[in-house]
């Protein structure tokens, strides 16, 4: 703001005008190259792909071709509300991967702010090695650790045998459809639901199903997800940490703040940026999961309890040649992210404060350019 | 404002340009593809260009087999082939297809050709391969490859499902040769007598893949042998899967899953089962990972409608937009001719997919002798497009049969294949 201010008190308005116009035209031509790629390789695609989810292209020669059909939103009601397997299939992948993001976001942003200020501790010695050790799983490939994932949860593997010398009975991991909650009610002697949620469903999958739980098979991956993720976002929060001022802390201490209320109400409200920022990518990222389902279950076993609709869409257009219903999946699946992602950003939103506190906020702002 | 309106025209302009263009080349190429679309039209496309032969291999074995194979066939032809060894067929034959380049010649599995040949991808060639080698081929594989009434691609090979007995724990049992088993109740009794501490009699994969063994032994299968009429739920099918579970509840069968293992292959070998349903890949599996277990192949017990069992098997596709249909042809008839089928049989333990080969294949492998005898009364599994989604599920589902009624498995499998049609 202050260049921009600087600019105009040197130059009259005319000339100002003309000088911008160049500028324009040198921008187009120099943002060109990454546009062009962009919109050939992103774009169109895209474009190309929301066709496919109105078309019957049956997966042969272009999508563009004289032998395929505008066929309305026939791919969309076929998953939506076809009454078939597909429907069936989307209902179960949308249940599983809510489970997931209902499980995965809180607990990787809750890991990842408990990391970063631990790591951020001034006292903490070595921080260094943590630093790098709580990163470390995020730069593995997600294949290696996925592998080494089956090896850990196998029946016979080493999650079961530490849970044994706890005389608990671990589950048979990556073959097991049951639900978590439906296991949980199973023990409390509850092994159907009541008429009134078998009865009724959404997309093909009774309410009693929806409230299954993630399966075991799929809390391997939920456990999998945090502890790669959360060294990403740990960084994130790292970052935003150390660009807050310490006076705000300082006085915090002067008031006699705790340290948990200086925290909550001091170092927690000026990370809401980086919150936001963590919170979306946590949300995109699993919404989209994709390659863990891909090498620990290849068909979305057991009892398709890690389907997802991402490891769906890919399945249905590859494998059974249903690319109509395929690129449907993926487009439901965007307005489900871009909806979450809105959804998120309301209940994030800075909500008008007191005159008084607006004023104490003013200074860390300043610090923090 | 201005700025941004201008903006947003010129973007959608290009996108819609693009598109545009893109669609004049992709109609072109879709054209060019439908002259050349075969649906037994007996015009094959012939040119000098080489071929390619896309293979899902099984392994190095496999692969150099095939390799070898065609570069014979190349020298005498002299047409250029290149074996490409998929990493992810599926997705490679889709891929090829989309973009309106697909390999020549292609493995397909009985669970691809439906859609494939529903959407025009294959060359249906299977009546344009002379006679004599038409004939050969088992009727029963011909079956597996033939899509709304046309005989699609030549069976390439095939599998059948037996009874694989660890003759060490067989022994120990106090079971001789006299008591393989006849019948399901034979097999329900050496299954129990075989359950001796961490072994369990019967260890299969919990699959419609394996379980479907014993439809066919109770004289049902998911559908009729020309996939025409659906009948997953007939008494037949409710039958064997009560059979299966009864055997489950006795704890005399588990699933490969549910003692910790990938398949029932590897809880065999690993001696967590004394007996197991498989096919003839398992000389290959025991061979490489458990050579010292010791084992014998025996036909399955005779259900309440006889002898029965499942096959599964793989053609030689040749894609609709090939611009070389005649030499592939030429090539297909030259891998499934007897010598080359036995090659790959010594190669890599498949059986041969013609009827003459059958005499010195039993010769070359006597212990394996009731794959082969299995083709008699073997059974395939459905050709409808669509059917591997809901094979998949009824896996799942499968796979759950012990504390799940049989009827509503098979009632949602029947909803499931009927909407297929």
């Amino acid at each position: 703001m202050s260049t921009a201010a600087a600019g105009a008190r040197r130059a009259p308005g005319r000339r100002r005008g003309s000088i911008r116009k160049g500028e324009a035209t040198t921008g187009w031509i120099f943002t060109a190259p990454m546009l062009i790629l962009l919109g050939l390789f992103l774009v169109v695609p895209i474009l190309m792909a929301l066709w496919v989810s109105f078309s019957d292209w049956g997966g042969r020669g272009s999508p563009f071709g004289s032998g395929v059909h505008f066929i309305g939103l026939e791919n969309y009601r076929s998953v939506t509300s076809g009454g078939g397997l597909a429907e069936q299939d989307f209902g179960t992948a949308l249940r599983n991967n809510l489970w997931y993001v209902i499980a995965v976001v809180p607990l990787q942003t809750a890991l990842a702010l408990l990391l970063a200020v631990l790591v951020n501790n001034r006292r903490l010695r070595g921080s260094g090695f943590f630093r790098t050790a709580f990163y470390f799983p995020s730069v593995t490939s997600s294949v290696a650790i996925t592998v080494l994932w089956l090896f850990l949860f196998s029946t016979t593997g080493a999650i079961n045998k530490a849970l044994s010398w706890l005389h608990v009975n671990g589950p048979n991991w990556f073959n097991e459809p049951q639900g978590v909650l439906h296991a949980i009610l199973g023990a409390l002697g509850v092994h159907t639901g009541p008429a009134a949620l078998t009865g009724h469903g959404f997309l093909g999958v009774s309410w009693w199903d929806w409230l299954a739980g993630p399966s075991w098979a799929m809390t391997a991956l939920i456990l999998m997800a945090v502890f790669t993720t959360s060294g990403t976002f740990m960084l994130l929060f790292l970052a935003a940490l150390q660009n807050l001022a310490g006076d705000l802390q300082e006085a915090g201490m002067v008031d006699g703040a705790t340290a948990w209320e200086r925290f909550r109400f001091i170092t927690l409200p000026q990370l809401r940026p980086t919150l936001f920022t963590v919170i979306t990518l946590g949300l995109i990222g699993c919404w989209q999961v994709f390659d863990q389902v891909l090498v620990a279950t290849p068909s979305g076993g057991p009892g398709k309890t890690t389907l997802t609709p991402a490891f769906l869409s890919y399945q249905s257009s590859f494998k059974n040649q249903e690319w109509g219903q395929g690129s449907a999946i993926a487009f439901i699946l965007f307005v489900i992210i871009v909806a979450f992602t809105l959804i998120q950003r309301w209940v994030l939103a800075e909500r008008p404060i007191s005159r008084g506190r607006r004023l104490n906020a003013l200074p860390a702002k300043g610090a923090g350019k | 404002m201005n700025r941004r309106i201008t903006r947003s025209l010129l973007m959608g302009t290009l996108a819609a340009a693009t598109v545009a263009a893109l669609a004049g080349c992709g109609g072109s190429g879709f054209g060019g593809g439908s002259d050349n679309g075969g649906s037994g039209s007996s015009k094959l496309t012939s040119s000098k260009d080489p071929l390619t032969v896309l293979i899902g291999s099984s392994g190095d074995a496999e692969t150099a087999a095939v390799k070898s194979a065609v570069a014979d066939w190349s020298t005498s032809s002299g047409t250029g082939a290149t074996v490409i060894p998929a990493s992810n067929l599926d997705q490679q034959l889709a891929q090829g297809f989309a973009a309106s380049k697909p390999a020549d010649v292609f493995y397909l599995s009985t669970g691809s050709l439906p859609g494939y040949a529903a959407n025009g991808s294959l060359l249906a060639y299977g009546d344009q391969l002379p006679g004599d080698l038409k004939s050969d081929f088992y009727p029963s594989l011909v079956k597996n490859f033939t899509y709304d009434g046309k005989f699609y691609c030549a069976p390439k090979d095939f599998s059948t499902l037996q009874l694989i007995i660890n003759t060490d724990k067989w022994a120990a049992a106090g079971l001789t040769d006299a008591d393989y088993p006849k019948t399901w109740d034979d097999l329900a009794a050496v299954a129990e007598k075989l359950t001796v501490g961490g072994t369990t009699g019967l260890v299969v994969s919990g699959q419609y893949e394996r379980l479907g063994a014993f439809m066919v032994q109770a004289g049902g299968n998911l559908t009729n042998a020309d996939s025409t009429k659906v009948t997953a739920d007939s008494q037949a099918n409710i039958d064997a899967l009560t059979y299966a579970q009864s055997l489950l509840k006795a704890g005399s069968m588990k699933f490969a899953a549910d003692v910790g293992t990938g398949w029932g292959g590897e809880a065999f070998g690993k001696g967590l089962g004394a007996m197991t349903i498989e096919g003839n890949w398992i000389s290959g599996g025991m061979q490489a990972d458990y050579p010292n277990v010791k084992y014998k192949v025996v036909p399955l017990p005779d259900g309440p409608k006889g002898a029965g069992t499942l096959q599964f098997t793989n053609c030689w596709g040749i894609a609709a937009d090939s611009p070389n249909q005649k030499a592939a042809l030429d090539l297909v008839e030259k891998l499934t001719s007897k010598d080359d089928q036995l090659a790959f049989a010594k190669a890599f333990g498949v059986m041969p997919s013609i009827q003459s080969a059958a005499s010195d294949w039993k010769s070359e492998f006597p212990q394996f002798a009731p794959f082969l005898e299995a083709a008699d009364y073997a059974q395939g599994t459905p050709t409808l497009k669509g059917v591997a989604a809901v094979i998949t599920d009824l896996d799942g589902k499968i796979a759950q049969l012990k504390t799940t009624d049989p009827k509503t498995i098979l009632t949602s499998a029947q909803t499931n294949l009927e909407a297929l049609k």
